[in-house]
């Protein structure tokens, strides 16, 4: 039988050595060229956000509440937040009486029936509703954005690589297609429908710069609205969207993980006072005894016995 | 039990003892647990982690069963169940559903630390033949579960990964593609699929509670293995299982479950996939389908091969990738070394770190995005993994001189390992100590 | 020293002299079981708070609905936290009727005035589950059965309740439940809203 395995594991051998030779073969002969992506794409910005790291947290109410104005008064037009409820805004320091006037006053309607006739109508939001799309489905979004489909925005931060970074780095990182692309890869130019954009992994993005223009959004506590701003705002508040329990994990994990701590602390204890005993047997008159340590030390340098 | 002085239960109250008369599991609790199992007294840490696989069974059992509460197996409601209903409004769903997906990554970490262990301490070797091949079950079992939860949130991931790895079976000639088709009970994977994946899902892991039962009997029967493989001779070289070892896993146990909650808390995104917080989208593939870490492994062995030879190259790959874990069934065979423990065997000491080194590479090559250099190193891996295995451990344990073995356990813990193994005549002073610390 | 060995078993048996040695010892074993414990039963929390109503469960707390074209003497089934609710309105004949009952002889004693809003005692507004064991009583709509006192009849197990909804004859233990609600305008109520 051993036989058999061993000519099996030859023959898997000695496919794989034929596929790296085939491979091997295969890149040397047709080098494949790098595509305009692989050269002029570049890796998010940073950013700094109060939601970072281990003691991140929402208390930044301010920039979360101008990110959702942002949202609401520039994105939403085309970026659904599905996910989101208008009751949910009690997270970034809104109250009830707010919340019900954003919800009423919320430009996209809900989907409802006539009671009278059963027809298909709209009705105003409520604060228990989820934030309504601003397309009735994926046809009408697609029919009105050139054929490409605003994404959800609920958890576009956990979606991307680099999530709040990378949204910052897309809404600021519009520009002109710089020459050099346009000289190295010619096939690589800008269709008409689309925008340059070395943030979005294929260079070309269907969207359209949403930040055009500083004080395109009026704040109401000051802060100037410059794009670079905006774009700040926006991203704080959409990783709120994706993790509103963020400040509450961090709070129980430090509770969790002090008590977990100190729980091992006392095991452990526990545990070497358990076995002290048992160990004492062997330590008594065994080699861990110094004396003896030495004494078995002297012997074994005497005699060459590696340590 | 088999050892002659393992403590035989008696009851300390009446009504234990009223219990044990009429269903036995108090003698058998103490008999698998307590006082009455004497296990070897030189357990390093790496016999730790049967238990906690254990524990993240039991973690995984209970947060799925609490997150079955609120999850809709529906294409269309699936993926707003998972990250609108748990994650923001059932009352702590966050911290379950992280528990659950950190849970899986641990249950696999610590599972995988236990099958090394085997492999370097020879713990499938006779008489535990039974115990390692249940072993592997369990494992299979467990890749299974694992593949099928992760289609569930029906994210672009799980769906993409559902397509891929039901996609093997296709690879079959003749039977592959009708075979793929009443898996799926569709051509995609669509409602059918995620009905009966969460079906599944639930089952399987209480199928897994079983054949852990299976295993932990099939050990108890001979007990339990040590560092230096040799057999358990006389009573002092065990201890009884509590309260030495019930202390030494709990700590531990503690302090594995110090590192899990600490993922749990501040870092429990870092292993997801980003396209998996995507709506699933049969339309539109993902640039980089990657399974979960704890496949990586077998993906790059899968993805390996590359040319067409004789049979195509998808069924080598798929092929090759059952085929690495079924050749684990053979190793007792494989590995004929009288000799239990790598730590007397030098030369297997040598292609076991070998292999480990090979793993993580196979891993590395299998998580990350496809490249010509990464593929070569991929095929090198992947040919070693199995030359290891069926070539090369059979000529070493017919030809490897191992180190000289202590008498004992109780004699390599009283003295030390070094100088009780060391060939007589090299051992020191060892005489004189003996006589005043054996008696 | 084999006595030693062999008795390793427990601490007891080592005999390391000092009462020091064995109360440090306890609190130890005491002090690591204690926080086990403890930790268990924290972790039992979020199991058993997960299964309380979600969030968006209990943010559909209110439903509006428009009285406008009830007429006296008729009533309609709405629907607030999927259960039924009955708004009815009373003819002058139903109120006088209500407020004639002794309330000695009332098992749940309540006047209309107290099930109703003043100014507005002709608008009953009960919740249409039976008190006894959940069944939608009957007599909201036209037509249907409204038992001997004029008010609903319960048909699983003979509930009757008068014109003002109160528990008359049958099983129920209580009155038809009045829920809180508004009157948003002379036309809309909103049920489930805090006066």
């Amino acid at each position: 039988m051993r036989f058999i395995l061993g000519f099996i594991g030859a023959v898997f051998a000695g496919v794989l050595l034929i596929s790296m030779i085939g491979n091997l073969s295969t890149y040397f002969t047709n080098k494949p060229a790098p595509l305009a992506s692989d050269v002029f794409h570049k890796e998010p910005r940073e950013l700094h956000l109060q939601s970072d790291g281990p003691f991140g947290n929402f208390k930044n109410q301010a920039q979360l509440q101008r990110g959702f104005q942002v949202y609401s008064e520039v994105c939403s037009a085309c970026h659904s937040l599905k996910l989101v409820s208008f009751r949910d805004l009690t997270g970034i320091g809104y109250n009830e009486a707010e919340i019900k006037k954003i919800a009423s006053d919320w430009k996209a309607p809900v989907p409802s029936i006539n009671p009278d006739t059963g027809e298909a109508a709209t009705r105003k939001a409520l604060p228990s509703d989820n934030f309504p799309p601003p397309f009735a489905n994926e046809v009408a979004a697609r029919a009105a954005n050139n054929n490409a489909l605003p994404p959800d925005l609920s958890l576009i931060t956990k979606a991307r690589e680099g999530g709040p970074a990378y949204v910052y780095s897309l809404l600021t990182g519009f520009q002109n297609q710089p020459a050099e692309l346009l000289k190295k890869f010619p096939e690589a130019k800008t269709p008409p429908n689309l925008h340059y954009n070395p943030y979005f992994a294929n260079l070309n993005i269907a969207m359209p710069p949403p930040l055009t223009t500083d004080g395109q959004v009026q704040y109401q506590d000051g802060t100037k609205p410059t794009v670079d701003q905006m774009a700040r705002d926006v991203a704080a508040f959409l990783v709120w969207t994706a993790e509103p329990d963020l400040e509450r994990r961090h709070a129980a994990g430090l509770a969790v993980t002090v008590f977990l701590l100190l729980a091992t602390i006392f095991a452990y204890l526990a545990y070497q006072q358990i076995w002290h005993d048992a160990k004492r047997a062997a330590r008594l008159a065994g080699p861990l005894d110094p004396e003896n340590q030495a004494k078995t030390r002297r012997a074994k340098a005497k005699q060459g016995v590696a340590g | 039990m088999s050892f002659s002085w393992a403590r035989p239960y008696e009851p300390k109250s009446k009504f234990m003892r009223w219990l044990d008369e009429r269903l036995p599991l108090p003698r058998l609790v103490y008999g698998a647990t307590g006082p009455g199992y004497p296990v070897p007294r030189n357990l390093n840490y790496f016999w730790n982690f049967g238990v906690l696989a254990g524990i993240f069974l039991t973690i995984q059992i209970v947060t799925g069963i609490v997150l079955a509460m609120h999850y809709v197996a529906s294409t269309d409601a699936a993926f707003d169940s998972v990250t609108k209903l748990i994650m923001r409004d059932v009352s702590a769903g966050w911290l379950l559903r992280y528990t659950h997906t950190t849970g899986a990554s641990f249950f696999f970490l610590v599972t995988y630390i236990h099958i090394f262990r085997g492999l370097y301490y020879g713990s499938y070797k006779a008489p535990r033949e039974l115990v390692w091949m249940l072993g592997l079950v369990i494992y299979l079992l467990m890749m299974a579960t694992a593949f099928m939860g992760y289609v569930l949130p029906w994210g672009q991931m799980s769906y993409w990964g559902a397509q891929v790895i039901t996609g093997f079976f296709s690879a079959f000639p003749l039977i592959g593609e009708p075979l793929r088709i009443w898996l799926l009970g569709g051509y995609a994977p669509d409602q059918a699929a995620l009905t009966r994946f969460f079906s599944l899902h639930y089952l399987l892991p209480f199928v897994i509670a079983g054949v852990v039962i299976l295993h932990i009997w099939a050990l108890h029967i001979p007990g339990s293995g040590n560092p230096t493989g040799v057999d358990v001779k006389e009573e002092r070289d065990t201890l009884p299982f509590h309260p030495f070892y019930t202390a030494k896993d709990g700590w531990f146990s503690t302090l594995v479950l110090l590192i899990f909650f600490t993922v749990v808390y501040f870092a429990p995104n870092f292993l997801l996939a980003p396209d998996n917080s995507i709506p699933a989208n049969p339309l539109a593939t993902p640039a980089h389908i990657v399974p979960e870490w704890y496949f990586w492994p077998f993906y790059a062995i899968l993805r390996s091969f590359t040319v067409d030879f004789i049979l195509p190259a998808k069924l080598w790959g798929v092929l090759a990738m059952f085929g690495s874990i079924l050749l684990l069934f053979f190793l007792s065979w494989l590995d004929r070394s009288p000799v239990r423990s790598g730590s007397y065997r030098p030369m297997f000491k040598r292609f076991f770190w070998l292999l480990v080194i090979d793993v993580l590479i196979l891993g590395y090559v299998g998580g990350a995005p496809i490249s010509w250099w990464r593929t070569a190193l991929g095929q090198a891996a992947a040919a070693y993994y199995f030359l290891h295995f069926l070539v090369i451990l059979p000529i070493v344990s017919a030809f490897e001189v191992p180190d000289p073995l202590p008498n004992s356990i109780s004699e390599s813990v009283l003295h030390g390992e070094a100088v009780e193994a060391a060939p007589a005549g090299q051992r020191g002073e060892r005489a004189g100590s003996v006589a005043t610390a054996a008696e | 020293m084999a006595t030693k060995a062999r008795s390793a078993e427990g601490p007891e048996g080592t005999g390391s002299a000092d009462g020091e040695g064995v109360r440090r010892r306890d609190f130890l074993n005491v002090a690591a079981v204690s926080f086990a414990g403890v930790g268990g039963v924290a972790a039992l929390a979020p199991l058993l708070v997960q299964m309380a109503p979600s969030a968006d469960v209990l943010a559909m707390a209110t439903t509006e609905v428009d009285i406008s074209k009830i007429r006296s003497g008729q009533g309609i089934k709405a629907q607030w936290r999927k259960q039924p609710v009955f708004i009815r309105n009373l003819t002058p004949a139903e109120i006088q009727e209500a407020n004639a009952v002794p309330l000695s002889s009332l098992r749940d004693p309540e006047t209309l005035a107290q099930r109703t809003k003043p100014g507005k005692t002709n608008w009953l507004i009960t919740l249409g589950v039976c008190t006894h064991l959940g069944c939608v009583p009957l007599g909201i709509a036209e037509g249907e059965n409204r038992g001997s006192y004029g008010g609903y009849f319960c048909p699983c197990h003979g509930s009757m309740y008068d014109t003002a909804a109160r528990i008359r004859q049958g099983p129920a233990p209580k009155n038809l439940f009045v829920p809180d609600y508004q009157f948003t305008s002379p036309t809309t109520v909103t049920i489930g809203a805090k006066g």
